[in-house]
């Protein structure tokens, strides 16, 4: 085995003990009907155990990545995503060891686990840095991101776990309504990752020649079925679908249609998951809830933000702009990566600012905690996918 | 507005909470409510106490976190907006009409809307500005209309409380001590590194005051940030241009008055995927090439102090280097970047002069295509004569050829060709594809030989004296943090009355937590009597109440 195999394989291993270590969690909760905390505490330990050794392939991952490709692997998407992947379970042990919550393990290595499903639809091969790149300021920045991230994630773990409890599930309201939001959106991250997998093992390609916005030809690769087409879009593989829909140049339609088919499989799945058990998703779990401590809940939230915010300032404003001031030769150029970064920070100032000057607290701090998850997420997949590929120098 | 005078004698100045002396509640709401609020220790800030004058008024707005919050919500969903639609410093466009048209041919009506509404210019639009303007303003007016008062009534504590005051903590107990208690308390106070105080029959002991002061200082941080960021507006501070250097060239450097500098050398490398690169090789074969380095070998000159400006005969080296990306040249306070670079640019084009019939040669000219010479002597007496020359060659206007921009991409020269056979002179105009005979069938035409290239790099050149500011800004930002988040700010007061019976409160402004950690080690030492978390009491009854209304 190469090095960059045994740093793959590792990766797997890591994947699948975290998996495994989600069900033992559950099971942990589950099993405390009289909330005696003994069972969870020794199950709980189990999951933990699993979960360490899980996380430590994870690191293995890493290093030995580092070893192979001579920087660190935080350089293009698969990487930055799986390093985010592993900073939440990083943040998650921390948790465990400091309070003893098995529910918070139930909620964020699932998330882990879609996270770095996510990742590995990009192209995984060790790649070369550009000139820009070459710098360690690359690495200080950027792991100091994702260990801020993966921290302020913590906060809205917490926060999702306080409102799975709180939330009142038998009256329509606002709060059930985007709960159960909450929830369909990471099922249509499983749909994606459903629909990815499915066409990449049975290969399916399709090339197309079409005319981009600037009125040039260019050819694209179909990873999947062709929902919608490239502007004025020719086929050039033989027998294959012809799109449904044809779309303008701006769109960027092969986007477009991994975004539906992905919406499509996850729907068909949440739509299953209601009619088969005819619940809501958070009536299913809300009963594990139930031994839920809500001020440790709280304090969760606010801690990891606390630690996290300070973090986040350091890695994606500081370091970030000396960064830039010595590759692009100033600290700071409006572009969109650098603006949500600005626009994260704000939102966790805007937090800070109504807990401690408003009296926020409990329910309203556990929303805004998912929120801010909500934005890093944004940051990750729609800025880098969708907002960078209008901009003509992506 | 009055002062208002206490019962313990004191007088506080107007809109004063809590008494500065004894801590009793001088309002009425107060007086009746189960817990005082102890934000700003009760005192009077300006924005609570005063809403007369339009001056009040703007203060009271600019103070008030909700106001605060609202600059902060505003700018993010603002910036995010900007993020949409490229903005116009990306477009490959650059005059007012070709940037609305840009936005419109790309981007449809969306497009358009965006820019109308100016969102392709945001971050330097006035209202844009005018939003971090009003976040400064409001972060100063927040601060010192509660920092003032804070650090006064922190200044100024008593150690003695009235019991009303003590029984209105979140964190009271009241019970008997033994005669002891006082000084035991004290002791393990101290041993937990607390500050205490004593008076007469009470103590106050206290922890991390400091930590107060770290929302003022990160927000002084942020203020120095933003002060930086204005200054380069004024001229001096801040220099920003760039600089498109040929191989063999020297120039000034713009806007560095004394400065030359020299391209020797232009050279890009690419990832090989081989030996060292081997590793890579999937991701190449994916991608296609990679640049591995540019860099430029430039030397740095300066003029002697006593030479003429402009003269360029004896220029002083002072350093040769090669600038590559993140290792920019570095001189006396500016820094010259590598930031673009143009491969096998026209140096040089070389022509022969042929009979067109007979396709015999007068002999050939280089014309040097960015300091071309009007007349070119051939040997056998022919010559040829520049009578215009298009670097940038675009079409022509009412007959006039025109060029597109200074740099030789597609040269065009108008020539007067004149040889012994035909004294009189011949008028051509040659592009790289075709000539032109303007006035009438000639008998001679240049042929295109062969060209040069060279490489150009594109530099910028970089001053920015307001660095150290936003460092500093930065540093302080992150130092008040720390302190305020870091770390907290306990106190205990503990009285013993006459009759024995003590009473003990604590408060602090974060943590209640380690405050109770704190204080069950003292309870225990000093035999102090149990206490409570009245927030706990209030909350739990409130929930019963709830519960109480769903099942009746
Ligand atoms: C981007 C801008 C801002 C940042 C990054 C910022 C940062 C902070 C931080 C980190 C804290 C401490 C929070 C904590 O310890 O939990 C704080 C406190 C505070 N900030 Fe800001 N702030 C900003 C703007 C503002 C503005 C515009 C106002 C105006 C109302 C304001 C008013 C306050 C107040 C009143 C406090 C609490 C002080 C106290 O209770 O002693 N801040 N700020």
């Amino acid at each position: 085995m190469t090095l960059i195999e045994i740093s793959s394989n590792l990766l797997y291993l890591a994947f699948f003990a975290y998996l495994i270590a989600t069900f033992v969690f559950g099971g942990a909760v589950k099993g405390n009907k009289k909330g005696s905390f003994n069972s969870e505490q020794r199950w709980g330990k189990v999951a933990i155990t699993i979960t360490v050794i899980g996380f430590l392939a994870n690191i293995g991952y890493f290093f030995t990545r580092w070893i192979v490709s001579g920087h660190a692997p935080l350089s293009n998407m698969f990487e930055f995503t799986t390093a985010f992947g592993m900073t939440l379970v990083g943040g998650f042990i921390i948790l465990y060891y400091l309070y003893k919550t098995p529910v918070l393990g139930m909620v964020v290595l699932p998330v882990a686990l879609l996270i770095i499903a996510y990742a590995s639809m990009f192209p995984s091969e060790v790649s070369p840095l550009i000139p820009a790149l070459q710098t360690n300021w690359l690495a200080i920045h950027v792991s100091t991101v994702v260990i801020a991230e993966g921290i302020l994630a913590m906060s809205a773990a917490a926060g999702l776990i306080y409102l799975l409890k709180v939330v009142d599930l038998s009256k329509k309201s606002k709060q059930r309504f985007w709960l159960e939001g909450i929830l369909y959106f990471l099922v249509l991250v499983v749909g994606f990752v459903i629909s990815s997998s499915y066409f990449t093992l049975t290969n399916y390609e399709n090339t197309f020649q079409y005319v981009n916005k600037d009125d040039q030809e260019a050819t694209i690769i179909y990873n999947m079925p062709p929902i919608f087409g490239m502007n004025e879009s020719v086929s050039l593989t033989e027998n294959a679908m012809t799109p449904l829909v044809e779309t303008p140049a701006l769109v960027d339609a092969s986007k477009l249609t991994t975004v539906t088919w992905s919406l499509l499989i996850g729907t068909i799945l949440y739509v299953l998951i209601r009619l088969i058990t005819r619940r809501r998703i958070a009536q299913l779990i809300q009963p594990l809830m139930k031994n839920v401590n809500l001020q440790l809940m709280d304090e969760i939230n606010y801690r990891a933000v606390i630690i996290g915010f300070p973090l986040f300032t350091l890695g994606a404003l500081v370091f970030a702009m000396i960064w830039a001031q010595i590759t692009w030769s100033r600290f700071w150029g409006w572009d969109p990566k650098e603006v949500w970064a600005l626009v994260t920070w704000l939102f966790y100032a805007a937090y800070l600012h109504l807990r401690l000057g408003k009296g926020w607290q409990g329910e309203k701090s556990a929303w805004l905690g998912v929120i801010g998850f909500a934005i890093i997420m944004f940051n990750l997949i729609v800025v880098n996918l969708i907002i960078a590929g209008l901009h003509s120098y992506a | 507005m009055e002062n208002v005078q206490c019962q313990c004698g004191h007088t506080n100045p107007p809109g004063t909470k809590l008494c500065e002396s004894c801590g009793r509640s001088l309002t009425e709401k107060d007086q009746n409510s189960k817990l005082v609020d102890m934000r700003y220790e009760g005192t009077a800030r300006r924005s609570q106490t005063y809403n007369k004058s339009i001056i009040d008024k703007i203060w009271n707005f600019f103070s008030s976190v909700k106001v605060g919050v609202s600059i902060i919500v505003i700018l993010l969903v603002a910036a995010a907006i900007g993020t949409i639609l490229p903005q116009q410093a990306f477009v490959p466009a650059s005059t007012e009409a070709t940037i609305q048209a840009y936005y419109a041919d790309t981007y449809g009506s969306v497009g358009r809307v965006y820019h109308a509404l100016g969102f392709h210019d945001l971050y330097s639009s006035f209202w844009f500005i005018a939003l971090v303007g009003m976040l400064a303003i409001s972060l100063v007016i927040a601060s010192l209309d509660r920092f003032v008062p804070l650090y006064k009534s922190l200044k100024n504590q008593r150690v003695l409380r009235h019991p009303s005051f003590m029984d209105k903590q979140r964190i009271y107990g009241s019970g008997p001590g033994a005669e002891d208690t006082l000084e035991k308390a004290e002791t393990k106070l101290k041993e937990l590194k607390y500050n205490v105080r004593t008076d007469k029959n009470g103590l106050l002991a206290e922890k991390g005051r400091f930590s107060r002061w770290g929302p003022y200082v990160n927000h002084i941080g942020l203020i120095i940030f933003l002060f930086g960021v204005m200054l380069r507006m004024i001229p001096g501070f801040y220099i920003d241009e760039s600089l498109w250097l040929r191989e063999g060239e020297t120039r000034a450097i713009p806007e560095v008055p004394g400065y030359y500098l020299e391209n020797k050398n232009f050279k890009l490398e690419t990832y090989t995927g081989e030996g060292e690169d081997a590793r890579f090789e999937e991701a190449i074969d994916r991608v296609g090439t990679v640049v591995k380095n540019y860099q430029t070998d430039i030397v740095l000159y300066q003029e002697p102090e006593d030479s003429l400006p402009g003269a360029t005969d004896n220029l002083e080296v002072i350093q040769e280097y090669p600038i590559r990306v993140n290792q920019p040249l570095k001189f006396d306070g500016y820094a010259v970047y590598q930031m673009d670079y143009k491969l096998n640019e026209l140096k040089a084009m070389t022509f022969a002069l042929t009979n067109k019939e007979t396709e015999e040669s007068l002999g050939e000219l280089t014309i040097d295509l960015i300091n071309p010479v009007d007349t070119y002597e051939l040997e056998g007496g022919s010559t040829v004569e520049l009578l215009g020359y298009y670097p940038d060659f675009s079409g022509f206007e009412d007959g006039e050829p025109q060029t597109a921009t200074p740099l030789p991409n597609n040269p065009g020269f108008l020539v007067e060709l004149t040889t012994p056979e035909t004294p009189a002179g011949e008028t051509s105009f040659i592009t790289i594809q075709n000539t032109v005979e303007p006035l009438g069938e000639n008998q001679f035409k240049l042929t295109f030989q062969n060209a040069d290239t060279r490489n150009v790099s594109g530099l910028t050149v970089r001053k920015d004296s307001t660095l150290p500011i936003l460092g500093i800004g930065g540093l302080i930002f992150m130092i008040g943090v720390a302190q305020g988040m870091y770390f907290n700010h306990r106190r205990f007061w503990i009285q013993q009355k006459a009759d024995g019976t003590i009473l003990l409160a604590g408060h602090t402004n974060k943590n209640w937590f380690g405050l109770k950690k704190d204080l069950d080690r003292v309870v225990d030492s000093a035999k102090l009597p149990a206490y409570t978390d009245q927030q706990d009491e209030i909350d739990k009854a409130e929930k019963a109440e709830k519960e109480g209304e769903v099942s009746s």
